[in-house]
């Protein structure tokens, strides 16, 4: 025996004498998890979120979460002498002063940038493939979830240096805060500890930004990989995969290989753009003061659409009987987005309901094979861009010798006529798609090589498909529309009436397909023409 | 054509294909050296990394082409760190792809639900163990135990109610009064109309009592700006026309939609744009919104000259002034 092997042996012994956990273990480290690239971009979330604890943990030993006032002596001249607070000033020292202080803010900030991107990316991919579905509806609350705190922890991590332009993004917040009907601007005087700008703020949002969010993001994070690993992966549709099995490679040693190498890359790229690509240059725009401001202020991107919606909203607030309502805060501020993330949340359920699935899927659909909820999805996402546009509209006027009013009404207009036109041109192009496979399946490949025929008339030679590539493109499923009928048995109208036609007409719409050839087509067609 | 419509068949997994270094040992070996020399070349980054971090001096800066100046130690630190971390994944996942073994393997997957015995084995126990507690008959247990545990979440509400004062009359009020100077910011000097050129812009406080530390509230309430027009350029009402003076036009700096600061002049215009939102305020129309989300006009201060010949308000603001909240009453 070698001796690396007693070693193993050895170890193995002691845990599994203390816990039992040899059979567990064996099960779990011969786990089988698919392939594939999109499989990599929660990974890719997973890893920043480990990045963004280390740089962030090297940022706190030297950052000072005070606003009380210092005179700036580092050594960044340009500020020497400036009064401003503790926060911006330890800031300045990371940047200037701490050797490789600059290196590891900008690698925080852009792991901060790769997360969101990543998650966003990832959530994109669960949802296009059908992947929330029975049984996976938990983790996509708990997705859902962990993006709405993303974009809470990253705004509230781009606020803590206390420069001039952040401060004015939690001049922002508060005014959001003070809108609330009611106890606005008691919870803005709350949360200030008074007037705007106040003491405090600085010091309270970073106990949540380095404690108590990262504490719920762990937590949440645990819970949605337990249950990826407990529920096993899902797996894209092909030769040999089924509902009923996984198939790919052992977590020992591909995955541990795979994925631990890939976590080495994803943190090198961030390093790499640390090193070169400048980010967030607080010391260009020196420290807050509620009287000043730098022209094209915008925040990170995950931010930039909620911006961009408040940028376009009317100008309407009501005044009656002594009270005032921000409307265009209170509809692009909370009303909007508290609505879209809420039908996010809920889309499984929904989805659910309109096409009465209750069935466990662990095959996913190919986007093209769900039309109508691929065009959901893209309307979705051009919604998001047009206002994200919107959120640009600054910088863009600048770069295209534009007016901001000329963008603004632009997209004032496009964020009702946009989403509804990609709505109907996704679908019409998955379907498209679907005829292409279709006609693929049952006429074969064009190899583009033409022969004459001895009659003197030309052909393309058409190439018969594998047959793995056959099942691949015809294995999806035909659902069929629900019946609702409007009376019951005995000629009495539905009481569910409406709902029910309602959801019928849902599921017409979600159920609409190309048929997919069948073999018994393809043979059919065999004896007669091409 | 039967009407029986058979799908096409799965034709199950492909056969594998092996790889060269799968048989041949010379690729093999060639694999096993092309994950050590990537493992090697992180361990040289890493060398590297430590050599910038003691050797080169910070404040050198070196030029990148698009990326521009970059500081040299930074930077050096950086691309040794990255090609440190980086060579480790490309070392690891050539390893895997190359020598570990690529079979795909099928592992069994089964439906959730449990047998219908052990669900209702399970229904059963819970009805069992409930029974025992009695929990259904206890309605006078079940009430204040209800009672207890909504209140009890009350205690950390309370409690947080020290975060801060109330806001009283705060959101209403600013520094201005009758007869307060206008005067510079920065430079706390006292403003004469003379100093304003017509078409200029200025960023004014009020004047600091003897002793008095102005803050970053104060700024966030008070700032104000300055422009000087043409006196025959003001489209105003006679009130609004009394409080300028001289063609000089005061207005809350604070942007009545979410309180940036509006500091965008356009001469030509005389607009004031909000950078935040883009909310535009035409000057000459006593800072009426002509476009953007803002619902309200900016505040104007009125001002007048004191028997010095100094700029001075001639009230404070007569509404508050900032984002709108839900006690403002216009």
């Amino acid at each position: 025996m070698k001796k690396s092997e007693k070693i193993a042996g050895n170890v193995a012994n002691y845990v599994d004498e203390r816990t039992g956990a040899a059979k567990w273990l064996k099960k779990n480290l011969t786990k089988v998890f698919p392939d594939h690239w999109s499989f990599m971009l929660g990974e890719v979330a997973l890893y920043s979120f480990i990045i963004l604890l280390l740089s962030g943990t090297f940022l706190t030993f030297w950052f000072d979460p005070s606003q009380r006032d210092v005179v700036y002596n580092g050594s960044y001249t340009p500020l020497a002498d400036v009064k401003m607070s503790a926060a911006y000033a330890s800031a300045l020292h990371i940047s200037f002063d701490v050797r490789g202080g600059l290196l590891m803010r900008q690698i925080h900030h852009w792991a901060a940038l790769l997360f969101m991107a990543a998650m966003i990316a990832h959530l994109m991919r669960i949802f296009f493939t059908g992947a929330f579905r029975k049984p996976r509806e938990a983790n996509w609350l708990i997705g859902v979830g962990l993006v709405t705190l993303g974009i809470v922890e990253g705004f509230l991590g781009y606020s803590l240096p206390d420069d001039l332009l952040s401060g004015t993004g939690i001049r922002i917040a508060e005014a959001i805060l003070q809108a609330i009907p009611v106890v606005g601007s008691y919870l803005a005087f709350f949360a200030f500890g008074g007037a705007f700008p106040g003491h405090v703020f600085i010091p309270r949002i970073y106990t949540v930004h380095v404690l108590l969010l990262p504490g719920i993001f762990l937590a949440l994070i645990t819970v949605h990989l337990m249950l990826v690993w407990y529920q096993k992966h899902t797996q894209y549709p092909g030769p040999g995969r089924t509902e009923k099995n996984v198939v790919g490679y052992p977590l020992m040693p591909v995955y541990m290989a795979k994925a631990g190498g890939f976590f080495f890359i994803v943190f090198g790229v961030t390093a790499l753009l640390g090193a070169v690509a400048s980010i967030n240059p607080i010391w260009l725009y020196g420290p807050y003061t509620p009287g000043q401001i730098s022209a094209g202020s915008q925040p990170d991107f995950y931010m930039g659409w909620l911006d961009g919606l408040v940028r376009m909203s009317p100008p309407l607030e009501t005044h009656a009987l002594g009270h005032t309502i921000s409307w265009n805060i209170l509809i692009p501020g909370l009303i909007v987005p508290g609505i879209l993330f809420t039908g996010m949340a809920l889309y499984p359920f929904i989805e659910s309901w309109m096409t009465g699935d209750k069935r466990e899927h662990h095959l996913l659909d190919r986007p093209r094979n769900n039309p109508n909820r691929t065009a959901l999805g893209a309307m979705s996402i051009a919604f998001m861009l047009v206002i994200l546009i919107n959120g640009g509209n600054d910088l863009i006027a600048t770069h295209f010798h534009l007016t901001i009013n000329q963008i603004m009404w632009f997209t004032r207009i496009a964020v009702f006529v946009v989403p509804p036109i990609v709505f109907v041109i996704t679908k019409r192009l998955c379907l498209s798609l679907q005829r292409a496979d279709r006609e693929i399946v049952l006429h074969g490949r064009e190899t583009g090589r033409l022969v004459m025929m001895p009659n003197g008339e030309f052909i393309e030679v058409h190439e018969e498909l594998s047959p793995e590539k056959k099942f691949t493109l015809t294995q999806h499923e035909q659902p069929q529309a629900l019946e609702v009928p409007a009376t019951d048995r005995g000629g009495v109208r539905n009481p569910q009436g409406l709902k029910g036609r309602v959801r019928a007409r849902m599921s017409q719409a979600h159920v609409e397909q190309v048929p997919a050839p069948s073999e018994s087509e393809a043979k059919a067609l065999e004896g007669g023409h091409h | 054509m039967s009407n029986e419509i058979s799908k096409f068949q799965d034709p199950g997994l492909p056969v594998h294909q092996h790889r060269k270094s799968d048989h041949d040992p010379k690729a093999e070996k060639r694999a096993e050296q092309q994950v050590a020399i990537l493992f090697l070349l992180s361990a040289i980054s890493t060398v590297g990394t430590v050599a910038s971090y003691i050797f080169i001096k910070p404040g050198k800066f070196v030029f990148l082409p698009v990326m521009g100046d970059v500081e040299a130690q930074q930077l050096f630190l950086g691309l040794g760190l990255a090609f440190s971390l980086l060579f480790i994944g490309f070392g690891a996942v050539q390893w895997a792809r190359r020598l570990m073994p690529d079979e795909e393997v099928i592992a069994e997957r089964h439906e959730f639900r449990s047998e219908d015995a052990d669900r209702k084995d399970f229904v059963d126990t819970v009805k069992e163990r409930a029974g025992t507690v009695g929990l259904g008959r206890r309605s006078l247990i079940k009430r204040s135990l209800g009672l207890a545990l909504g209140l009890v979440g009350l205690t950390p509400l309370v409690m947080l109610r020290d975060l801060g004062p109330l806001p009283r009359k705060q959101l209403e009020t600013t520094s201005w009064a009758a007869g307060t100077r206008l005067v510079t910011d920065p430079g706390d000097r006292p403003l004469r109309p003379e100093d304003l050129e017509v078409g200029s812009v200025a960023q004014v406080l009020p004047a600091l009592a003897q002793g008095e530390e102005r803050t970053l509230e104060n700024i966030g309430k008070d700032a104000v700006l300055l422009i000087r027009l043409r006196p025959e350029e003001f489209q105003l009402d006679a009130k609004r026309l009394s409080w300028t003076h001289d063609g000089i036009i005061a207005f809350s700096k604070i942007c009545s939609h979410m309180g940036c600061a509006v500091a965008l002049y356009e001469q030509q215009t005389k607009h004031l744009l909000c950078p935040c939102h883009q909310s535009t305020f035409d000057v000459t129309r006593a800072a009426k919104v002509i476009f953007g989300p803002a619902a309200r006009p900016l505040p104007q201060l009125a001002i007048t000259v004191d028997a010095e010949g100094y700029l001075v308000a001639q009230q404070g603001f007569t509404e508050p002034i900032g984002p709108s909240f839900w006690e403002r009453s216009s």
